[in-house]
């Protein structure tokens, strides 16, 4: 009979955090040990069903003997660590990334946002009007998704989700490089003529409403999108039988949006088409 | 290229009634509607039939068995698990005595070779694929065998495209060439099964090159398959309608289960069996007790102390017999034996394979009473009509899942007009027949069935919240059982062993409608990723996969019948005949065609199927049927 592989039990690892002794399981990442002792460390790019991807800098802290600053969300604690959130450093270089940001992408739909500007006294208006990198209209070629590129701080996230993290769709990718660089399908096509299959896995992880559902979207633009009046309730999908767990944004008792919880076992906070977009028949009601 | 949209339903808001099936419906009051129905039941007690419903909850289910059991005293009492995973459930009883798949989600994640067998995970149950991509990637090898080059092959190491029905005769020669290569199990086989020198008799005509025939597949693809399945460490089978929508759908399904008691392939951790369901619920239905052999707790009817426990919580009588499954109800409608239906978010009248038939039928009732969200095809021919809660959105609850995991189903909409409960309604019904039953709410109506059933007696409310859904079985409420099931197998001792697994001796029975020269293309069906099931559900938002009903065809059957994509044909079966425009599928093989049953509105798929029937599960032959392509003459293709 095989015997179920359970791995090394994992030690407790002792490291000072702002000078105060802490233990970590082995294999956290210092940003998991700041959230356990209720640290709040801005992030953008760090997603809880994701690998860490370093691509914002803006969840960096400083490390004893490191030359440069490190980021929280994938450097993993070590033994004896001493780590430092809230240094001179750390904060400077926190609010230059915000600033340059918030300078070139538009932010307004990211959740926090503004919240961490006001804290670390960014000035994300110092660079001038010019500083945005791309001024376009939101692209919407289908009745589900829409694809605004002023929001996108290209920190990968979707494409990573709908690759070989999860989804395995690899309907998009990054296109260009340096300044050039966007995420695109093939031939920068309309979603339509892609190879997307609108999981909506992609909205799901993304940080700052580039992609949005276009139910929000529309939302939105009508000036009706009501965040504190939206219930959030958790059910399970009427569709196959896996069993997903769904949870429903209602608002004025319509279904918004629907997104599914990070820590589901069956799940991880993805979805398919159905699941995702197929609930519009419970409110077809005249 | 024209597009179509489905017919798009919207929700039912007030109770609809009618005098006699000639007229139209007209609005009624709650009140006058329960009364009708009622009297409509009332008058053909020794001739009903419950259609319980595999979308809702198990809460609705387990009350919806209750009231064909104790208010009209009878066990008919079926769902559309007749039409999908009811030989699954069957082969899977007959061998370990449980009904369910044997393993988890997360265990295929940590396993060596996974065999997905008649499945298209990839578009039928993304998520759970997930898991599999997820396997995969940790250095698991998948083996798609499907008539179809699904993109749920693309995946695989080996695709086995076999010939549709042939799914007994690749699974005997599988067995065979595991035997012959020394690598059966023979310490599991010696302990945990019975029958083993008959099934090796069975198999043994069945050589590789006699497969290759039968089949169609290489012989060294089979090889390939079966020593890759013998030698992992730990394997998990899974299979969906591919191997149970046929006439003997039950013996496909123990011809795999054979696989795995050969190799030990099942009881441990990442090493199972996992049919994948199709409803939300179609595992929970039947758990519930809304089948007709088993009362809640998948307990057997026949079992005088399992009965004596439910009269006596029920305060009623139990027929000591197994009741008349969908199947079969619809045919003793045919003769008169069932005389009144109640039916609850079914929809017969097209997921039924020959569906002319199943209207037909349905049209000779005396009464008929459905409760759905939606005038379905079905409900038009009601003679009242029950508007409903959505169960997933609209009510509290639970459901079970393909692994057995028992979740919570929360209310986060208010229903439309005055759409009402399915409990509520059932309750107001059997108090008008003489059953006074006070459920204060659903988890009233759970608490009892866990008072029931031992399998569930561990999943309070509470527990179910906390853990995220608890898996059956979970017989304490201080802990939790292993993911997977029959670890008993295994045991050195012969007591806690238990019964040991039977060997199923089945035998090649190829697809009852047989192709010839007047109907030479063999034509399956499934589904496709944004549509499900007869369309009613999904056809509610808009899909930018979506492009209607197509009949695809491969290529070469494309060029010689000269057609072309978009192009409408004629298609017939010996049962019926649809328009349908062409698709041309490269992952076709010639001879092979595929069409859905998404679009019944604009092209009646189930009208070409066939019902013959596995005699085990009774479950119909979506899966294989004979038809003819035939081109339009030029003037008709104008429309």
């Amino acid at each position: 009979m095989t015997v179920t592989e359970l791995g090394i039990p994992r030690r407790l690892l002792e490291f000072t955090l702002d000078g105060e002794a802490v233990r970590a399981p082995e294999g956290a990442t210092i940003l998991d040990a700041c959230r356990a002792s209720g640290k709040d460390i801005p992030t953008l790019c760090e997603g809880d069903t994701l690998r860490p991807k370093n691509a914002c800098r803006v969840c960096v802290v400083e490390v004893e003997g490191s030359r440069t600053l490190v980021p929280a969300c994938s450097r993993k604690v070590e033994p004896g660590m001493e780590v430092r959130t809230d240094t001179e450093r750390s904060r400077h270089s926190r609010k230059i990334v915000l600033e340059l940001l918030a300078s070139s992408v538009d932010l307004s739909t990211t959740p926090q946002v503004a919240e961490w500007i006001k804290e670390y006294e960014a000035k994300p208006d110092r660079f001038g009007p010019d500083a945005a990198r791309l001024n376009e209209e939101p692209r919407v070629d289908n009745d589900l998704y829409v694809r605004d590129y002023d929001k996108c701080i290209l920190c990968y996230k979707c494409v990573d989700a709908c690759g070989d993290q999860w989804q395995n769709t690899f309907a998009i990718s990054v296109a260009g490089r340096g300044f050039d660089a966007r995420i695109a399908v093939e031939q920068d096509a309309p979603l339509t003529d892609s190879a997307c299959v609108y999981c909506g896995n992609c909205i799901e992880v993304c940080p700052t409403g580039a992609l949005s559902f276009k139910s929000e979207f529309d939302m939105r633009a009508a000036g009706t999108w009501d965040e504190p009046a939206q219930t959030e309730t958790t059910t399970i999908c009427a569709y196959c039988g896996v069993g997903c767990n769904l949870t429903l944004h209602v608002q004025d008792n319509e279904i918004v949006k629907v997104t599914s919880p990070h820590d589901n076992p069956v799940t991880h906070g993805n979805l398919c088409i159905k699941g995702r977009f197929g609930y519009q028949h419970v409110q077809n009601r005249d | 290229m024209k597009k179509r949209q489905p017919k798009t339903y919207t929700r039912l808001t007030h109770p609809l009634v009618r005098d006699t099936r000639d007229e139209p419906f007209r609005r009624a009051s709650w009140e006058e509607a329960l009364d009708r129905v009622a009297r409509g039941l009332q008058r053909n007690r020794d001739a009903f039939g419950m259609f319980a419903c595999a979308r809702a909850t198990n809460e609705m289910n387990y009350v919806a068995q209750k009231f064909a059991r104790v208010v009209m005293g009878t066990n008919n009492v079926d769902s559309c698990n007749r039409t999908c995973h009811a030989p699954s459930v069957a082969g899977l009883s007959a061998a370990f005595g449980s009904g369910g798949g044997t393993s988890s989600y997360e265990e295929i994640e940590h396993t060596d070779v996974i065999v997905m067998w008649g499945s298209n995970a990839r578009f039928a149950h993304p998520i759970f694929f997930q898991h599999v991509l997820k396997g995969i990637r940790n250095g698991a090898r998948m083996y798609a065998v499907d008539p179809r080059r699904t993109s749920t092959a693309e995946w695989a190491e080996s695709w086995l495209g076999l010939n549709v029905g042939t799914d007994i005769p690749l699974a005997h020669a599988v067995a065979r060439e595991i035997i012959h290569a020394g690598l059966a199990n023979q310490a599991f086989i010696e302990r945990a099964t019975t029958g083993y020198e008959e099934y090796k008799k069975l198999v043994e005509p069945w050589t590789l090159s006699l497969a290759e025939k039968v089949t169609g597949v290489p012989a060294r693809a089979i090889k390939e398959l079966a020593h890759a399945y013998a030698r992992a460490e730990r394997a998990q089978l899974c299979w969906t309608l591919g191997i149970t929508e046929h006439h003997n759908g039950t013996d496909n399904v123990r011809a795999l289960i054979n696989l795995s008691l050969l190799t030990g392939q099942v009881g441990r951790y990442g090493a199972g069996l996992q049919p994948l369901r199709g409803q939300n619920n179609v595992q929970g239905g039947g758990d519930m007790g809304a089948i007709p052999n088993r009362l809640p707790g998948f307990q057997d009817i026949l079992d005088p102390d399992t009965r004596l426990k439910f009269e006596s919580a029920w305060d009623t009588v139990i027929q000591p017999h197994y009741g008349l499954n969908l199947t079969e109800m619809f045919e003793a409608m045919e003769e008169g034996s069932v005389r009144a239906v109640y039916c609850i978010g079914e929809n017969p009248a097209q997921s039924e394979a020959d569906s002319d038939q199943a209207v037909r039928r349905m049209r000779q009732l005396d009464f008929l009473v459905v409760q759905d969200i939606f005038l379905t095809k079905t409900a038009e021919l009601a003679d009242v009509i029950l508007p409903a809660t959505a169960g997933w959105a609209e009510t509290d609850g639970t459901t079970t899942s393909s692994e057995r995991r028992v979740q919570r189903v929360r209310k986060a909409v208010t229903p439309p007009g005055e759409a009402r409960e399915d409990i509520d309604i059932m309750c107001d019904i059997a108090a008008r027949l003489g059953h006074d039953w006070k459920y204060a709410d659903a988890e009233a109506v759970w608490n009892e069935l866990r008072s029931l059933s031992p399998d569930h007696y561990g999943m309070t409310y509470d527990r179910l919240e906390e853990h995220q859904g608890i898996q059956w079985p979970c017989p304490s409420t201080e802990e939790l059982e292993p993911t997977y099931l029959h670890s008993r197998l295994w045991e050195k001792d012969p007591q806690r062993r238990g019964m040991p697994a039977p060997f199923g001796i089945v035998r090649h029975d190829p697809p009852v409608d047989l192709t010839d020269e007047e109907y030479p293309i063999r034509l399956t069906t499934g589904r496709r990723l944004d549509s499900y099931n007869t369309g009613v559900q999904s056809g509610g938002f808009a899909s930018p996969l979506r492009r209607g009903e197509y009949v695809e065809l491969s290529p070469e059957d494309a060029e010689r019948y000269g057609v072309v994509v978009g192009e409408e044909v004629q298609v017939s079966s010996r049962r019926g005949a649809v328009v349908a425009p062409v698709w041309v599928e490269p992952a076709l093989r010639p001879g092979l065609a595929f069409m859905t049953m998404h679009f019944p509105d604009e092209v009646d798929t189930n009208s070409l199927t066939i019902e013959a029937n596995c005699p085990i599960a009774g479950t119909a032959e979506f899966k294989a049927s004979a038809i003819r392509i035939e081109k339009l003459p030029v003037a008709t293709i104008v429309r």
